[in-house]
């Protein structure tokens, strides 16, 4: 009997919907979410009309955003905050249904939540603690090691791969508990991907780490990234996070998307300034018909000047000023995304 | 089914391990239950020794067997998922589970019968003075509690899987604790805890017999009494069998439509 009910609320497996294999790892076509919230004033009033009358509203928070991204790819999804990024991310491993369009990842439909989907991918956030607290970090590996059907001897291999690319030597018989912040989510990830997912959807990996903490889960999700060809997913506020890892950004904004391609185009494309620093042998002197003076610090002088005019800035700062020093940088990634939300 | 069983011997294990770590909690959620049991017990001895040793068809033996009885059938059946639920919506903890491929409803019978393995160790102390301090009445058949085995087993697995399916309910609506409040209250009442069943009025007791909670607790209470006929049994556990299938079809029909709704809050 106990069989039979475990038949009967099985997750559907295998490929009951499945299409066929699809070029992309990740395809969306103009995929929706609306979420219907409910609204009311503050004060008691409002509180008794409500108990009549409950009124909502409808909130989208995604707009028929279409993208895809191809097997292997690491791709940026920024945006700020309330943007839609962990509503789509959601969309696409299968927590959320869409209102609307479609994604599809590996070939599934996320929604349907298949097994032989839900064994290919893996969903991190950041500020989201996965592993059971009061037991050791291995024995959490140990529950994913059985959901997840894994074979004992590629299991064991993969914990010690995992515990030699992030270093949780010391960590695995401790419980979760008494880890720090950076430690429990150098097992979170582990423990995410021991199921080696063919697809990762990160959502702010690296939030409220420590840089070097930071530092060390980039690397090794580049790591991970060229072992297994996994394709990468991964929303961050950290433009660190960022510009290691993804050549290409998807960039959306109230829910709609701004912006698909490589990092580089950008930072061309909304960036219309460059960034001069200029260093003078005496150490002083007035820039400001060059250019904006945007920092000032110990006879080193940033300036931003338009992009068409750069040449010829740097021409005449070289002629007409006692140039020790002289370098020509794109603006911060940071400013970049912020000038793209700004005229957004 | 090889790999349940190994995903379940592994829940099992782990989920013992996290059980250790609140021994106390655990312990005190038993007083609360083995108090319970001790209020009504009193009270019913206390009436019956009032109205000459006997009330209705119980004595104080009888009384003192049934809520003995009684106490380790609602340990063996209880589960708490319908206040768990409203929890794992309201917080996002229910993201996760939907994200490994495995249905949920699994991890929690792991949960429940550990829990269940581990407090033995201090229900079956707790059973064992309180047969020496109330001297209960307990003479079953040996057919009875041979029948007893499947009778509690579908016990468990019809009131897990209404409990169950009931709780999805906060997939709708994420405060829940009033109607939670209701199906106890109703439970308490309708289950026999409060009263011995045959002790009520006749329409009470129809009343009781058309819905599931008489079938999870009074009816093998009854049964480990020697208090049913053998049809009695049979009809009973038919009973067992038709709430369980109904439970379990509404569980089916409902999870996805809830999976749908869930709107993954926090998480």
């Amino acid at each position: 009997m106990f069989l039979l009910f475990c038949a009967h609320l099985r997750i559907p497996s295998n490929s009951e919907t499945r299409s066929p294999l699809a070029a992309s790892a990740i395809d969306v076509r103009e995929l929706s979410k609306t979420y219907e919230v409910p609204v009311r004033e503050g004060g008691l009033a409002a509180a008794l009309k409500s108990l009549v009358q409950r009124q909502t509203r409808q909130v989208e928070a995604v707009k028929q955003i279409s993208f895809a991204v191809a097997p292997g790819e690491i791709v940026g999804f920024l945006g700020p905050n309330g943007a839609g990024k962990t509503t789509s991310l959601k969309m696409l491993s299968g927590l959320l249904h869409p209102s609307g369009g479609q994604g599809r990842v590996l070939g599934f439909e996320p929604f349907k939540r298949q097994r032989d989907f839900l064994r290919q991918i893996t969903l991190v956030m950041g500020n989201r603690n996965q592993l059971l607290w009061d037991i050791p970090v291995i024995d959490s590996f140990e529950r994913n090691r059985a959901i997840y059907r894994l074979e004992q001897s590629a299991y064991r291999q993969t914990v010690e791969e995992l515990t030699a690319l992030l270093d949780l030597g010391a960590l695995l018989d401790k419980p979760v508990r008494n880890l720090s912040l950076g430690e429990r989510m150098k097992c979170e990830i582990a423990a995410a991907l021991l199921h080696k997912p063919q697809v990762l959807f990160l959502d702010e990996p690296t939030i409220g780490l420590d840089v070097t903490m930071q530092r060390r889960i980039r690397a090794f999700l580049t790591e991970y990234n060229q072992r297994y060809g996994a394709t990468v997913l991964l929303t961050s506020h950290y433009m660190a996070d960022v510009e290691a890892l993804c050549k290409r950004v998807v960039v959306i904004h109230h829910g709609l998307l701004l912006f698909d391609g490589q990092l580089t185009e950008l930072v061309q494309r909304f960036s219309p300034h460059k960034t001069i620093i200029v260093e003078l042998e005496n150490g002083h002197g007035d820039l400001g018909n060059y250019g904006e003076i945007v920092a000032s610090s110990e006879g080193r002088v940033s300036l931003r000047v338009p992009k068409a005019e750069t040449a010829q800035v740097t021409g005449r700062l070289l002629s007409e000023q006692p140039v020790l020093d002289l370098t020509v940088e794109d603006p911060p990634i940071e400013d970049v995304i912020e000038e793209v939300f700004e005229h957004a | 089914m090889r790999g349940l069983a190994d995903i379940y011997t592994t829940l099992f294990r782990t989920d013992l391990a996290v059980q250790f770590q609140y021994r106390a909690a655990m312990v005190i959620w038993l007083i609360g239950r083995i108090v319970d049991t001790l209020v009504f017990l009193s009270v019913w001895t206390a009436v019956a020794r009032s109205q000459g040793g006997q009330v209705g068809d119980f004595t104080s033996g009888d009384f003192a067997a049934y809520y003995i009885i009684m106490m380790m059938m609602g340990h063996l059946t209880f589960t708490w998922f319908m206040f768990e639920f409203e929890y794992r919506v309201r917080s996002g903890a229910f993201s996760p589970l939907l994200l490994q491929p495995l249905h949920p409803i699994h991890r929690d019978i792991a949960t429940n019968i550990s829990y269940k393995f581990l407090t033995l160790a201090v229900m079956l102390p707790t059973v064992g003075l309180m047969i020496w301090i109330f001297d209960p009445v307990f003479d079953p058949p040996a057919w009875a509690i041979w029948a007893a085995i499947p009778v509690v087993l579908l016990a468990f697995l019809m009131r897990f899987f209404v409990e169950w399916a009931l709780a999805l309910v906060a997939l709708w609506t994420t405060r829940t604790a009033a109607a939670n409040q209701l199906y106890f209250a109703a439970s308490l009442f309708f289950s026999g805890q409060m009263a011995p069943l045959s002790l009520l009025p006749e329409w009470l007791q129809t009343l009781a017999a058309l819905l599931p909670f008489r079938w999870m607790l009074a009816f093998p209470t009854e049964l480990l009494l020697g208090r049913l006929t053998p049809s009695e049994v049979l009809w009973g556990a038919a009973a067992q069998v038709m709430w369980l299938g109904l439970s379990w079809g509404i569980l089916g029909a409902v999870w996805s439509r809830g999976i749908r709704r869930y709107s993954a809050v926090g998480s």
